[in-house]
């Protein structure tokens, strides 16, 4: 490999990556910062699915185009969900995920 | 060690560091930017691996788009100087635990399990080749992906326009039942 990095490198580092994402999904309480925690997820599946196509599969372009999907649905994701949050907000007055416990207003 | 692993564990360092920052972070506000230097150094790795466009997109996708619109949204819902109450301990313990156990196992199976690479050459990856892939049909074609994300981006589209709108829309009888 002309890089001189094993592939399990960039593995462990996607690993850590996903669980501090996992680690800020189980303790956060503003919508928000929950979904910062999920665009670090997404963006660590994404080194994962590039290392394996480079180190792996150097002749396939699978990783290359899923995780340029995967982007492109994060981006869907961060627009919908911060534009329910901000109705939330003007609801509620708080994005606060344990004040917003009633569906029906 | 060469230039190439002391860029990776400059970017490595760099990524873990602020991602931690970025879910421990009191004010909100810095825990965006913290972001942002995780997605930019992610986008380090992707040039280190030879993929020029992903960075690219990486860069104007995520740190620019993504977190641009995140920045805002903190403008529009909370004051910059507010910090967070600090977790309770327990809860912080038990999903540091869930966390690092979770780490752990995967990382034991990382370390495991032997990874075998093809021996077929290696493929020039260039826009071109992108460019053609994503619109062909053929035997390395994405067509029916790219049809279906763009129908996707198009419905995210208008649903985050639906729902932001002020006001929304309003049904004749929820009307009449405020007044």
């Amino acid at each position: 490999m002309n890089t001189g990095i094993p592939l399990q490198y960039f593995l462990i580092l996607a690993t850590m990556m996903f669980f501090v994402g996992v680690y800020g999904f189980l303790t956060r309480r503003n919508l928000i910062t929950i979904l910062m925690s999920v665009e670090l997820i997404l963006n660590s599946v994404n080194i994962n699915l590039l290392a394996f196509n480079r180190y792996l599969y150097p002749n396939k372009l699978e990783g290359l185009f899923f995780s340029l999907f995967v982007i492109t649905v994060a981006a869907a994701e961060a627009a919908v969900a911060i534009a329910i949050i901000i109705n939330i907000y003007r609801r509620f007055m708080t994005i606060n995920v344990e004040d917003v416990n009633e569906m029906k207003y | 060690m060469t230039s190439n692993q002391i860029m990776f564990a400059i970017f490595s360092v760099v990524i873990i560091v602020f991602s931690i920052l970025t879910v421990t972070s009191r004010k909100i506000l810095r825990s965006a930017v913290y972001l942002l230097f995780v997605l930019v150094s992610t986008a380090g790795l992707y040039f280190m691996l030879n993929y020029q466009f992903l960075a690219a997109v990486q860069l104007t996708l995520y740190a620019g788009g993504i977190v641009v619109l995140i920045i805002f949204s903190i403008l529009l819902t909370s004051h910059i100087n507010q910090k967070f109450e600090p977790v309770g301990w327990k809860k912080s313990l038990f999903s540091a635990l869930a966390a690092i156990s979770g780490a752990f196992l995967s990382i034991i199976t990382i370390l495991d399990y032997k990874f075998s690479a093809t021996t077929e050459a290696a493929k020039e990856v260039d826009m071109r080749l992108i460019g053609k892939s994503l619109l062909s049909v053929g035997n390395d074609g994405y067509v029916l992906p790219f049809e279906v994300i763009s129908v996707l981006l198009l419905a995210a589209m208008v649903a985050a326009v639906v729902i932001a709108k002020k006001g929304g829309p309003k049904k004749a009888g929820s009307q009449t039942l405020n007044q």
